[in-house]
């Protein structure tokens, strides 16, 4: 166990200066991020409509100016609502949705350990 | 006519329905050993009925005969053949007849391939069987019939849509519906099981095979869906999280949790209720997905002629569905003994089904949030791929851990000598990573995380196999293929998400795109004349920068011109290195052409590993089937 | 079968899930842009479609005591319906000012539009790419948004002007 914990330790230490962001061109992480709102399902980025196209225009010019992203979903969301993004912002109207899940994950585990204790006291008897 | 053959013989079936319920809960009160010869030749009508109603609207679709509103709705003459017959389970009420018929086909199968289990038991699987397709059927015929006829008969149907012409999507939904709608007998059964008091070890063996061909069918369908969406749709992308495709992923979830759940039922008695559970659970989601995308609550900007009173049916019959599973398994449920093993397989199999749970959970609430949220406060949101990339990608790394190492333990505690081994892999997999990240490029710690995982899987599979070969037993061989072709499948999306290269910019005819790595060159636009359609082709040259590679891409605008729509075909190069993706689509009122580039690395080997997990299921179907 | 905590409030839990998805069949699943209303709309600034020394910006909204922005295009089949509705609006009330935005339009086309069908703008702006939409939260033509004269959203119309709407305009601007 002790190796383990070592190597990973130094693993971690090996990766920190590494940690960097990813390939992708921000730009087009903004894309897939906004509906499309005339579309039926669809990010800006996949859609060919002219509302697409547009909004396209304005995210460029809005990345010239020097704003950054999420400067930008404000911008959009203040115009169109919460809807034109995908990620959902965290708001006490979302904090269900984000933190639900490993809540339910969480306790899924302490049912599972509750399970097994009671097992192995089932079987001390 | 053929609109009167058709309703007859729903009728028919609708009748012999009611008739298997009543007798088989006559013969229930005798107390023999065998069900009543009667039974099972109102159940063999049934099925040949259903299947010629099906046979019916097929000849309807071959012969073009538009006295059916189906037909003249989905189908015209100028189709080709093979998609007049696709025809038939495209539209909303063919696919309804579709689901009929696998409800009764898999009824009868059940009956007959089960002749050595528990009476009782299998009278009452029957018994919930035939409610739901008397529930169903109610449903075709007063709702959604495919048989309604038109008068006067109109001469030409209006179904030319191009999108609809597809080979994978003409066969996607008949795999998808044998596993969405296969999970109905299990479901059944365990309302049999239930009531019967048939359960443990001899219920799982009655069930295992359904599971798994569900399974099988569930997987392979979400597989087809995404290649058709990457080749057909144009954006380049296989998965987006849209509710009609978590609609199939629920239920995908559930079934893979009960398939391993099976295991531990059949080899130590334990797990029952959870197994139930999960049984009744599967089906609910089949029909609840069915309801969230039939019924047009889950819609965007557009609202479509959805019909209500659709919506409204499933709903009911959602409803009493669940209504009746809760009552009965309340009713019926007994304390069970835990006796669990620690470090055992069964404590593994318990942590599949945790996760398991966990991305149902969060695939669900992600699908129902935006509904919950404007029934109760009118606000509205979107929730896309960004939330569950965000919530689910963590947790698939230690998933991916347990998933090698959980086959390994015994039924009975195991010894050390695995911990070493561990060890040895987690190496192994640290150093193929820190070599990717050394040559190709940086990436973010998650990333490093999920390929060293992966990688972790990946390597112990192979070494399994290594071991396969060495003492010939192929029992494992076909949960390995799975558990690898999963691995696989991650390390592949991982590395196609961060190196992909994606530019999306305007050109006019005659311009060049020069980026890092790629000259795109717009040479030309051809103009061509088609059957039914006209064909605006792109000539693309493009120069691979770092190898002056030469290729030639030609995407392509199709006009149609019955019904008036545009199709954007995209031009896709397919090699076992990576593919090259050029979508063209023209601005409007304008000399300029959006154009969408993309390089994805290994994409073929995303399919080849999805297709590997579902290839380990078939194999293990058809080859261990005498194992009962 | 007992009765425990837990079994009620599971089946609470799914009694009031069956029902949101009662009520979600019901409500109305359009889109619109309702955020907007109460809110100030931002700074902008557009050329006169025939002028490129004229210009239009927030500013010169406040003098008028009530604005109504209408963006139109000559091809767009619904604008033509909907133009009527404005000429009578811009005869009813003469406290509303109309302002006129030609979306993703060429010049001569939107010349020609307005000499057919008559012209109740007192300015027309011309937004040739778009963008300047955006910022009235736009998203398709037409489009028409109601202002007060400190420059607050008071009505945004998705679609084409109709007899109600018109109607409704004019309650609003006694």
């Amino acid at each position: 166990m002790k190796i383990n914990k070592i190597f990973c330790i130094i693993y971690f230490l090996f990766l920190v200066p590494l940690h960097s962001n990813d390939n992708k061109t921000e730009l087009s992480e903004i894309y897939k991020n906004l509906r499309c709102l005339v579309c039926q399902g669809q990010s800006i980025a996949d859609s060919n409509s002219d509302f697409a196209a547009t909004l396209k225009l304005v995210v460029q010019d809005q990345i010239n100016e020097g704003k950054n992203k999420d400067e930008i979903y404000g911008f959009l969301i203040s115009k169109y609502g919460e809807w034109i993004v995908y990620r959902p912002t965290v708001n006490k109207g979302t904090i269900l949705l984000w933190s639900l899940p490993y809540l339910i994950f969480i306790a899924g585990g302490f049912i599972i350990f509750v399970i097994i204790r009671k097992s192995k006291k089932s079987k001390a008897n | 006519m053929l609109s009167n053959i058709g309703i007859g013989l729903l009728v028919l079936v609708l009748i012999l329905s009611f008739l298997t319920i009543y007798y088989a809960s006559s013969d229930l009160k005798i107390s023999n050993q065998s069900i009543k010869k009667s039974i099972y030749k109102l159940s063999l009508f049934q099925t040949t009925f259903i299947i010629l109603s099906f046979f019916a609207l097929i000849i309807g679709f071959i012969n073009s005969d538009f006295s059916l509103i189906n037909v003249y709705e989905n189908s015209h003459t100028a189709k080709p053949f093979f998609y007049k017959i696709a025809g038939t389970w495209g539209s909303h009420e063919g696919s309804l007849l579709l689901w009929v018929n696998i409800l009764v086909i898999f009824s009868y199968l059940f009956l007959v391939f089960n002749h050595n289990h528990n009476k009782k038991f299998r009278l009452y699987t029957l018994i919930f069987q035939n409610i739901l397709i008397v529930g169903f059927l109610f449903f075709l015929l007063l709702n959604s019939n495919p048989f309604n006829s038109i008068y006067p008969i109109p001469s030409e149907g209006l179904g030319l849509n191009p999108i609809l012409q597809d080979p994978a999507l003409a066969i996607h939904p008949p795999l998808l519906y044998i596993g969405f709608v296969g999970c109905s007998i299990y479901f059944s059964a365990a309302m049999g099981s239930l009531l019967s008091d048939y359960g443990g070890k001899l219920f799982a063996l009655s069930i295992k095979t359904w599971v798994k061909i569900s399974w099988c069918f569930q997987t392979l369908g979400i597989i087809v869906g995404s290649i058709w969406a990457y080749y057909e749709l144009g954006w380049g992308g296989f998965w987006f999280w849209d509710p009609v495709e978590n609609a199939s992923l629920l239920p995908w979830f559930a079934i893979t949790a009960l398939m391993h759940s099976l295991i531990v039922l059949e080899k130590r008695n334990i797990l029952y209720s959870w197994v139930i559970i999960l049984c009744l659970l599967t089906f609910i989601l089949s029909v609840m997905g069915t309801f969230l995308v039939r019924s047009g609550i889950l819609n965007s900007v557009h609202t479509f002629a959805n019909d209500p009173s659709r919506g409204i049916y499933i709903l009911s019959f959602l409803s009493l569905m669940i209504f009746s599973a809760l009552i009965i398994f309340f009713k019926n449920q007994k304390k069970e003994k835990y006796n669990f093993n620690l470090k055992s397989k069964e404590t593994f199999i318990l942590a599949n089904n945790w996760f398991m749970a966990f991305f149902l959970v969060t695939v669900l609430i992600g699908m129902l949030y935006p509904i919950f949220l404007d029934v109760l406060t009118n606000i509205k949101i979107s929730v896309g791929p960004p939330f569950f990339n965000i919530v689910i990608i963590p947790l698939v790394v230690p998933f991916m851990f347990l998933m090698a190492i959980g086959p390994k333990f015994g039924w009975i505690k195991s010894q050390n000598k695995i911990f070493y081994k561990i060890l040895f892999l987690i190496l192994g997999a640290i150093v193929v990573n820190l070599f990717i990240l050394y040559f190709f490029g940086k990436y973010s710690l998650m990333s490093n995380l999920i390929f060293i995982a992966a990688i972790f899987l990946i390597l112990y599979s192979f070494l399994d196999i290594k071991k396969i070969i060495n003492n010939k037993n192929k029992t494992e061989l076909p949960r390995i293929i799975s558990h690898l072709g999963f691995g696989l499948l991650v390390f592949f999306i991982g590395i196609n998400h961060q190196f992909s290269l994606e530019e999306d910019f305007n050109l006019k005819v005659g311009e060049t795109k020069v980026t890092n790595n790629f000259n795109i060159n717009f040479e030309d636009i051809k103009i061509k004349e088609n059957k039914n359609y006209k064909a605006v082709i792109g000539n693309f040259k493009l120069t691979n920068l770092k190898n002056n590679l030469v290729q030639y891409l030609n995407p392509e605008i199709r006009i149609y011109s019955n019904p008036e729509t545009l199709t954007y075909e995209a031009a896709i190069k397919t090699k076992i290195t990576s593919d090259l993706y050029l979508t063209m689509s023209n601005v409007s009122r304008s000399a300029y052409y959006n154009i969408k580039f993309q390089k994805k690395p290994f994409m073929i080997w995303i399919w080849i590993s999805a297709l590997m997990i579902s290839l380990g299921g078939f194999i293990q179907l058809i080859f261990r089937k005498n194992e009962n | 079968m007992k009765i425990s905590i837990l079994k009620v409030i599971i089946f609470s839990f799914i009694i009031f899930s069956l029902s949101i998805f009662w009520l979600g069949l019901k409500i109305n699943n359009n889109y619109d842009t309702k955020s907007l209303i109460g809110s100030q709309i931002s700074n902008f600034q557009l050329t006169e479609i025939n002028n490129d020394e004229q210009y239009i910006s927030r500013e010169d909204l406040r003098k008028n005591k009530y604005t109504l922005i209408n963006f139109f295009a000559s091809w767009c089949a619904p604008c033509r319906t909907e133009h009527k509705y404005l000429l009578s609006l811009s005869n009813k009330n003469k406290e509303i000012k109309i302002v006129g935005i030609n979306f993703k339009d060429k010049k001569i086309n939107a010349n020609n539009f307005l000499k057919e069908l008559g012209n109740p703008y007192g300015f027309v702006g011309e937004d040739a790419d778009g963008k300047t939409s955006i910022l009235f939260g736009i998203y398709g033509i037409p489009e028409s948004i109601l202002l007060n004269n400190e420059l607050i959203v008071i009505k945004k119309i998705i679609g084409p002007i109709d007899q109600i709407q018109h109607d409704e305009i004019l309650r609003l601007t006694q």
